[in-house]
């Protein structure tokens, strides 16, 4: 069955536009003036005023590593997160912890440790993927450069940005 | 002896003319039209609840003057651009379309008086006595930069930008031109400053307030008038906006639909002409409205000749008085700007046939009717 819809019926008002006309630049004036008088806030000056404090909890930043309370690298070099990085920004360099250190028992630590950042795409599943909670996702989102070199994070950036974490950490589940 | 006297006096004929050529041109006209696109763009800011460009100041320092730098910059930006001409495109037209959209509108500017006396010398440039016939004369050649962009550029969507233009600019022209007849019925006068000279001293068209327009003072003509002055105002400035492509009846460059229009084919500065060229064509349009009907560079309640009475009613206007006469007129063109800019952003655009019955259908017959209605209160009011 055929829908009619009617065409409303225009009052002479609304013919000669003039009244919409002033409505409308009523409104825009509206606008002006709170914007004018500051009672309206939109625009963030972004150099100068940040929304880092305003980050949530879950905010997805650049990848780091951390270290735990004996100043322990975390990373085992299991090479999971390299695997599992979709863009491929990650590349592990294994190494065998050698006897006779403290550490020992570990077996294995990364000789090197290199987040390409012009590659990564802030995904998270490295952090997701770590056993042993050692690469976690920071707040840090400004990874400038002015060279592809300067672009790559290598163990000692990761380190640095990631600090040290202490204490078990709940990544998914606060019961765990 | 007599040669050389004359010579002079040839010479200060010429000179003094091309001072106030060069004065108001490159020193008024060209910065108002960089400074109305700055106003367009945080004007429009401000409207939309945003910030617009704040941050242009003094290159190499962090002095920002809220953005007063950016007409500079953009103007060395579009000179410094790559020129590139299509190599499809009719280039003799192709390069004098913009040259002919932008001269047309810094030539009518010669009729307007922008204040009214300096030592002695009427600020106008030709005080013609043709002041409304002379605008409407050049105005109308702006027609042609546009249609030729649209023609040379052997384009589709400039093409379609050009036959828009013509048609509008040909239609608003009629209703342009016939809502001034009923104010050139009331002044009696076709040239400029001496309709703002006449509304000085009795009371603006739109504002008959004091002098011999004023009602207590016997004014009941221009009480009567005011009505048809008020439609006359109203149909002038919506065709001032329709001639100047302004929003809402922007249909030639109409974005959404013909990309930009006329000017799609260019770049740099030509196509900073053809975009200065509009705002030089509204300053303009704002110049002669305000004249018309706002009282040009006079003051309002009668302040002139209160003002000429303090300074002892001397032969010629005081320097002050004429400095006051000219901050005037630009504040008033200012305003008349800022109105223009805050249509712009408020309006959305007018779908063709819309725009070509409001010009035909109504503000054709309007004018049409506004000048009997005006002739006929003119001959019942005037003796």
């Amino acid at each position: 069955m055929p829908i009619v819809v009617k065409r409303p019926r225009l009052t002479l008002a609304e013919k000669c536009y003039f009244p919409a006309l002033l409505k409308g630049l009523r409104i825009t004036l509206g606008h002006a003036i709170r914007i004018l008088r500051r009672k309206k806030k939109v625009t963030m000056q972004y150099p100068e005023v940040k929304w880092d404090d305003n980050l949530p909890e879950h905010y997805r930043g650049a990848p780091a590593l951390v270290t735990d309370e004996q100043d322990r690298e975390r990373c085992v070099s299991c090479q999971l997160c390299e695997f599992i990085c979709p863009p491929r920004a990650i590349t592990i360099v294994p190494e065998e912890i050698p006897p006779g250190d403290e550490w020992q028992k570990v077996e294995k630590r990364p000789e090197s440790f290199e987040i390409d950042m012009i590659r990564c795409i802030y995904c998270g599943m490295c952090e997701e993927v770590c056993p042993e909670q050692a690469i976690f996702l920071r707040k840090d989102y400004a990874i400038t450069g002015l060279s592809r070199e300067e672009m790559i994070h290598d163990k000692e950036r990761l380190y640095e940005i990631g600090g040290k974490r202490e204490g078990l950490v709940n990544k998914w589940n606060e019961l765990k | 002896m007599m040669t050389s006297s004359l010579a002079i006096i040839e010479l200060s004929a010429l000179l003094v003319p091309a001072i106030k050529i060069v004065a108001l041109v490159f020193a008024v006209i060209l910065p108002m039209v960089a400074y109305s696109v700055w106003a367009e763009r945080r004007v429009s800011a401000i409207i939309q609840d945003r910030v617009g460009p704040n941050r242009v100041g003094i290159p190499f320092t962090k002095i920002g003057l809220a953005g007063l730098g950016q007409p500079i910059s953009d103007g060395v930006k579009f000179l410094l651009k790559e020129d590139f001409t299509p190599g499809h495109v009719n280039k003799l037209y192709f390069w004098l379309a913009p040259a002919l959209t932008m001269v047309p509108a810094i030539l009518t500017c010669a009729v307007l008086p922008f204040g009214s006396e300096l030592f002695g010398e009427k600020m106008v440039i030709a005080d013609l006595n043709v002041g409304p016939l002379f605008i409407f004369a050049i105005a109308s050649l702006s027609v042609y930069g546009i249609v030729l962009a649209g023609w040379a550029s052997n384009s589709k969507y400039p093409f379609l930008g050009g036959i828009r233009s013509t048609s509008q600019m040909i239609s608003y022209e009629i209703s342009l031109g016939l809502s001034l007849v009923p104010v050139l019925l009331i002044f009696g006068e076709l040239n400029l400053s001496e309709i703002v000279e006449e509304q000085s001293k009795n009371g603006w068209l739109l504002l008959p307030l004091w002098g011999e327009g004023a009602i207590w003072n016997g004014g009941w003509d221009r009480f009567f008038l005011f009505f048809p002055a008020l439609l006359a105002f109203i149909i002038f400035t919506t065709s001032i906006f329709a001639e100047t492509n302004r929003l809402p009846f922007d249909l030639p460059e109409c974005e959404t639909e013909l990309v930009a229009g006329y000017h799609t084919e260019y770049s740099s500065m030509k196509f900073a002409l053809f975009f200065l060229g509009e705002y030089a064509a509204m300053i303009i349009g704002s110049g002669l409205i305000v004249t018309l009907f706002l009282g040009g560079w006079s003051l309002p309640f009668g302040w002139d000749a209160a003002l000429m009475s303090m300074a002892g009613n001397p032969e010629q206007v005081p320097w002050w008085l004429g400095v006051i006469h000219i901050s005037t007129f630009l504040a008033k063109v200012i305003a008349f700007i800022l109105f223009f800019i805050w249509v712009r952003w408020t309006l959305p655009r007018f779908r063709y046939d819309q725009l070509m019955k409001l010009g035909w259908v109504v503000f054709f017959e309007l004018a049409l009717l506004n000048i009997f209605i005006t002739a006929g209160i003119i001959i019942l009011t005037r003796p």
